[in-house]
């Protein structure tokens, strides 16, 4: 008997592990374009089957970061040699790097990363700070409606963002926030906050208050002893929300798109923006995604150890 | 060193009136302990002293003075928790320098470093100093808990069941280092415990806290030997003090069914009364007055604690460890008349 469910068991886990083998490849195969087409000259990029064994190389990022005009002269050896590298690998497709003077003209990707960068790291900042400031208060003090209060915050996100896009375009075009940086900041802080809150309630309720009162009785003032106590217990709740926030703030499409077009517009609605009608070169947008992937893969990376206590929301107790 | 006293105290939780118009007056210098069961509460008591706590009513005075308008930081005493009092990412060195580098001390560098060697010698935590806390066993940190008190030099120590999660062997040994440290900083303690024991062989004074309302204040011989009522009564001693029921009548107490008949002060009224004796004011022998059944035979290696039945009537008596026992024999015991406690039985209250 225990053998047959011992071999049951074994064969039920080798199926397990394969179909688990199976999902992981569906959802990385995406990536895995991504990652290998960013580096694939442009003849290799929409081959059928795909190209798995090829030289990588740096044109298409190159690419994704001038601007380009295609070559109306005929080839000529003599400038081809007395350009950079960088020039040549543009040049060897029949383009040139568009210059004014002697500046090299940057596509529209450098800034519009940097929009992204700005918006979501600022929006991250202030929506974190907040929540942590909110949390503490809700989690130490006694408050008329706080259960009420809570939910009211919750409430915020319970109408699918969508929604609210166009009266948000409107009011927006009204008070001049469309296509600026603030506007977006406003916006994501706003959407980012109920859940910071919520978030940073339940980290917040982990640290012993003990500790502050500890630190009160011994001649700290209560807002010393948040700063010097409360905050470095929290560290680890606060990594995960700000993570949370960034990856949302950093992902955000649909506000995007509708309310920047040039200034403030950030990456996610300018990436797809460039694939054209015919000649789409896919090695650039491929690149262009590359690009947009890491910040948030370098952040998580960076604040892995918080994580790995944190996203078990408070599961392990020290 | 202050004097404390807590007049009329009285704070509610909700409804529930955790600390019930409290009146308690700490003798500067004194050691003394607020004995009650779990929820009297002894954790707001202290809380409302130390300043965490705002009372509802009535008036908290330290060293003569009202401190209803200061905060915890301004009251300068120290407060021992029952759990988490140290910062778990400090060292055992930070932890203690923690209190004097607030702005309310503003200790030199030279000074901090000479008050922690001082307390780290006290408390012979010197070695533990640069490790973090949470590498500390149990006794460590309660060590360095009240390390981090008497660091301060403050005018109270408030000690929240400091040595309730320690085993039996240490907490014997930190009790009487707790007292000798008293003695020597002369401070005034009030020092929070569950455990009667510990209450009587630390105290000064003992407070029996019962509902949020003090029972009795007295020395431990007080508390033992004069009680004021059931309660009290049977919360200190160990084993507990047997109770049951009997009437006085005459000049003497019948219990046990009319078996047991003790001669008793005459300034007794008569009545229905509950006797109370503790077990070692039962003697147990071969010449002894009313005989009982042995249900039960404890060895504590010094004596015996044997439980014996009268009729349906259980009690506990303390015998020599010589004495030949056996369970489910008989064996003739009689009372001490001299120990015997008298309570009302309706009230509790004692009728001394
Ligand atoms: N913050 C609070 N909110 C509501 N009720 C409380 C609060 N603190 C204490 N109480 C209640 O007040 C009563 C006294 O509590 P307290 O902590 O003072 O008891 P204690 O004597 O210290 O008990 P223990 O020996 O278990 O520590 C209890 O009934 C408790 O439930
Ligand atoms: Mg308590």
């Amino acid at each position: 008997m225990a053998v047959v469910t011992s071999s049951r068991k074994k064969a039920f886990n080798r199926v397990a592990i394969v179909s688990i083998l199976l999902i992981t490849l569906i959802f990385l195969s995406p990536l895995y374009w991504i990652g290998t087409t960013a580096f694939k000259p442009r003849s290799l990029a929409t081959t059928v089957p795909p190209t798995v064994l090829f030289q990588p190389e740096i044109t298409p990022f190159i690419k994704l970061l001038t601007k380009r005009v295609q070559l109306t002269k005929a080839y000529d050896p003599a400038i081809y040699a007395a350009s950079p590298w960088y020039e040549q690998r543009i040049y060897d497709g029949g383009e040139r790097i568009l210059r004014v003077g002697p500046n090299i003209q940057l596509s529209q990707y450098p800034n519009r990363f940097m929009n992204s960068l700005i918006i979501a790291i600022i929006s991250t900042i202030i929506a974190v700070s907040m929540g942590t400031i909110t949390a503490y208060g809700f989690s130490r003090f006694k408050m008329a409606g706080e259960a009420d209060l809570l939910f009211f915050v919750l409430s915020t996100r319970m109408l699918p963002p969508i929604v609210v896009a166009i009266p948000m375009y409107l009011m927006y075009r009204v008070v001049g926030l469309n296509d600026t940086h603030i506007g977006l900041i406003i916006l994501y802080t706003a959407f980012n906050l109920s859940f910071s809150v919520w978030l940073m309630k339940g980290f917040m309720d982990e640290i012993p208050k003990e500790y502050e009162e500890a630190a009160l009785v011994d001649g700290y003032t209560r807002l010393q002893a948040f700063f010097k106590i409360v905050l470095p217990e929290a560290v680890t709740g606060i990594a995960a929300t700000a993570v949370f926030c960034f990856i949302t703030a950093w992902n955000e499409y649909a506000f995007a798109l509708m309310m920047t077009n040039r200034r403030a517009q950030t990456a996610p609605p300018f990436i797809p923006s460039q694939i054209g009608s015919g000649l789409t070169d896919w090695t650039v947008i491929a690149s262009g995604t590359f690009l947009f992937l890491l910040p948030v893969a370098i952040f998580t990376f960076a604040l892995r150890k918080h994580l790995l206590r944190g996203v078990t929301f408070g599961a392990i107790r020290k | 060193m202050a004097h404390i006293r807590l007049d009329n105290v009285t704070k509610k939780f909700g409804l529930h009136a955790a600390v019930d118009g409290l009146t308690l007056d700490i003798a500067d210098g004194e050691f003394f302990v607020l004995l009650g069961p779990t929820g009297a509460g002894k954790t707001t008591t202290l809380r409302l002293i130390a300043g965490l706590e705002k009372p509802d009513d009535g008036k908290i005075e330290i060293a003569d003075q009202d401190v209803h308008q200061w905060s915890a930081s301004e009251r300068d005493v120290a407060l021992v928790f029952q759990y988490y009092s140290l910062y778990p990412r400090y060292t055992v060195r930070q932890n203690l320098a923690f209190p004097l580098k607030s702005n309310a001390r503003n200790c030199s560098q030279a000074e901090i470093d000479e008050r922690i060697a001082r307390a780290a010698k006290t408390l012979r935590i010197g070695h533990l100093l640069e490790r973090k806390t949470d590498r500390l066993s149990g006794g460590e940190m309660q060590r360095v808990s009240i390390g981090r008190a008497i660091v301060r030099e403050p005018r109270a120590f408030l000690m929240d069941e400091p040595l309730s999660n320690l085993d039996a062997k240490l907490r014997e040994s930190l009790r009487a280092e707790l007292k000798e440290l008293q003695m020597k900083l002369k401070s005034t303690f009030l020092f929070v415990t569950h455990d009667q024991i510990e209450a009587m062989s630390m105290g000064d004074k003992v407070g029996i806290l019962n509902e949020g309302k003090i029972v009795q204040v007295g020395t431990p011989y007080e508390i033992y030997n004069k009680p004021k009522n059931i309660f009290v009564a049977s919360f200190v001693g160990s084993p507990s003090i047997n109770l049951m029921p009997a009437e006085l009548a005459n000049g003497h107490v019948t219990a046990l069914s009319g078996k047991l008949k003790i001669v008793a002060p005459r300034s007794k009224t008569n009545g229905a009364v509950t006797i109370g004796i503790r077990s070692e004011d039962i003697t147990v022998g071969p010449k002894e007055q009313v005989a009982a059944h042995i249900h039960d035979v404890e060895n504590h290696g010094v004596e015996k604690i044997v439980t014996l039945r009268v009729d349906d009537q259980f009690f506990k008596a303390t015998a020599p460890s010589s004495l030949e026992l056996k369970i489910d024999g008989t064996v003739k015991f009689s009372f001490n008349p001299d120990k015997l406690h008298f309570f009302d039985a309706a009230s509790g209250a004692s009728r001394a």
